[in-house]
């Protein structure tokens, strides 16, 4: 398996984007009906003589004659990219002008715009994030849905919508646009949003949520290497999926039951990724800029490269927590404040800060928030108050790993 | 030893996601993998497009488009195969990937004077 996970998946991203913009963005099923067949006839072939060492070149040509003899088809039927318009009528211009859309260094950006493109302020995060995973990952509305334990009908309401809005921008995402950085910060907030859907999402599947974590670990390279998008925060996004990305193979032991940070085997994080992690981090300290990516990379370096749970230097962690309190304040974000609080000055004041969470209600239906309050009180001593919330949180685990792992602390209440 | 030709059918297969259509691939070649280490894969063939072709119906040259709309599996690839018998030509069949979308694979003994 390649570190980005299956290479179709970026193929996918690439030729769809090209081809949106070969065909404007308003022909955006055009051009995923395109790239399907063009990655289903390859797939066909490949499957007797294997994958050549060229197959990125040699999916790249074989699009580019079919968006032609597509142009050629329909040039009369539908209405293309207004850059277009006047090369298709004559074959003398047709050719030319699409072997200069399918160049390399076009097709790089091409990609990044449609990622722009995908985080339209028009849209909201909920229908960004399926989108990026859809246009950009080649997930179906049932690899969708399945991550998201979400009905592949809403998953496909969302699309939806998502793809009427990306049809009706005229063409994709400007690079050089003036709105350029305040959209850069709806795509790193998506990418993080991806990211965390494989880190703490609801899908069981161990598989799965490596899979979300890679193609957001993807996407954020991108905006690393391309130089406009490669700000502070963008490091620092990039900085904390590398380092919770090495913890990622710690976070199921081998029966594929959860375990906490406390009881994570250790030699299973992942050392390439943390040196990474710590690296971006060094990079993202330049400039004044303290975006809540900083904060959060620093917890996670912090984590990363202590050498167990009672070395690990709460205080500052807890001091961490409080600047994200002041920049990003949520209600999860004061529960892990919460629980290093105990870890640095005992059970009691954590619980207390646990209960004294404002806006705790949104917290209701997370199974993490009562397993807290559970865990606390148990090490006071409290084993009826914390058999209780435990329960609460059995109540609401949303697969079975979670549960499993509640069941063996209701367990330890005996 | 005989001969056989594996005749690859398959209903045709819309909407499969990129990752679909990769662990498919995967799946094909591991089951090729597998005659040509058994030195059964005299050859491997070729897979063949499921448009653009024609059935030409008569010596007036009446041509209809193909393939061929009222059968649901179509003729997707073929191989050819060296086994001792037909029995074991259509043990070697096992495993065969799209069994599980609904293929058929047609054992065809190529005859010898």
């Amino acid at each position: 398996m390649e570190p980005d996970g299956p290479f179709s998946r970026r193929e996918s991203a690439r030729l769809v984007s090209v081809l949106t913009r070969v065909f404007g963005v308003e022909n955006l099923s055009l051009a995923e009906d395109v790239a399907q067949e063009t990655l289903a006839s390859a797939f066909e072939a490949w499957s007797y003589g294997g994958v050549p060492a060229h197959y990125s070149a040699l999916l790249t040509a074989s699009a580019k004659n079919r968006a032609i003899d597509v142009l050629r088809r329909e040039r009369t039927a539908r209405k293309f990219a207004p850059e277009l318009t006047r090369f298709i009528e004559s074959e003398w211009t047709l050719r030319p002008v699409v072997d200069d859309m399918f160049q390399p260094g076009a097709l790089e950006d091409d990609e990044l715009r449609m990622m722009f493109s995908c985080c339209h302020p028009r849209l909201h995060e909920e229908a960004q994030v399926p989108l990026i995973l859809n246009i950009l990952c080649g997930f179906h509305v049932d690899e969708i849905a399945a991550a998201f334990l979400a009905s592949a009908a809403a998953i496909h309401k969302r699309l939806a919508r998502g793809k009427k809005v990306l049809a009706g921008s005229i063409r994709l995402f400007d690079l050089k646009a003036h709105d350029f950085v305040e959209r850069l910060s709806a795509v790193q907030r998506a990418l993080y949003l991806l990211f965390n859907e494989g880190y703490h999402g609801a899908s069981a599947e161990a598989v799965v949520r490596g899979d979300l974590c890679r193609q957001a670990m993807r996407l954020g390279g991108m905006l690393v290497a391309h130089g406009p998008s490669s700000i502070p925060s963008t490091k620092a996004l990039a900085s904390l999926m590398c380092l919770n990305a090495a913890r990622l193979p710690a976070r199921t032991d081998t029966a594929g039951d959860l375990k906490g940070l406390f009881d994570q085997d250790r030699s299973r994080w992942g050392p390439q990724l943390i040196a990474e992690g710590v690296e971006l981090l060094a990079d993202s300290a330049a400039g004044d800029e303290l975006s809540a990516y900083h904060v959060e990379a620093r917890i996670a370096a912090l984590h990363a490269t202590a050498p167990d749970a009672r070395e690990t230097p709460w205080g500052e962690i807890v001091d961490l927590y409080d600047v994200l309190m002041r920049i990003a304040p949520s209600p999860v974000v004061a529960l892990n404040r919460a629980v290093a609080l105990a870890q640095h000055q005992g059970a009691a004041p954590g619980l207390a800060a646990l209960r004294s969470i404002r806006d705790k209600e949104r917290l209701a239906g997370y199974p993490f928030y009562p397993a807290a309050l559970g865990e606390l009180e148990l090490r006071l001593g409290h084993a009826v108050a914390a058999l209780r919330h435990f329960e609460e949180a059995h109540r609401l685990a949303r697969n079975a790993a979670e549960r499993r792992f509640i069941e063996q602390r209701i367990a330890a209440c005996d | 030893m005989s001969e056989f030709i594996f005749l690859y059918r398959r209903p045709p297969t819309p909407n499969l996601s990129p990752k679909q259509l990769e662990e498919r691939m995967h799946r094909w070649r591991a089951w090729f993998d597998k005659l040509e280490k058994g030195g059964h894969l005299l050859k491997l063939g070729q897979p063949l497009a499921d448009a653009g072709g024609c059935v030409v119906r008569d010596a007036k040259g009446t041509v209809t488009d193909g393939p061929y709309a009222e059968t649901k599996d179509i003729v997707i690839g073929y191989s050819i195969i060296a086994a001792k018998d037909l029995a074991e030509a259509v043990r070697l069949t096992e495993g065969w990937p799209a069994f599980d979308e609904g293929g058929v694979l047609e054992v065809r003994p190529v005859l010898k004077m």
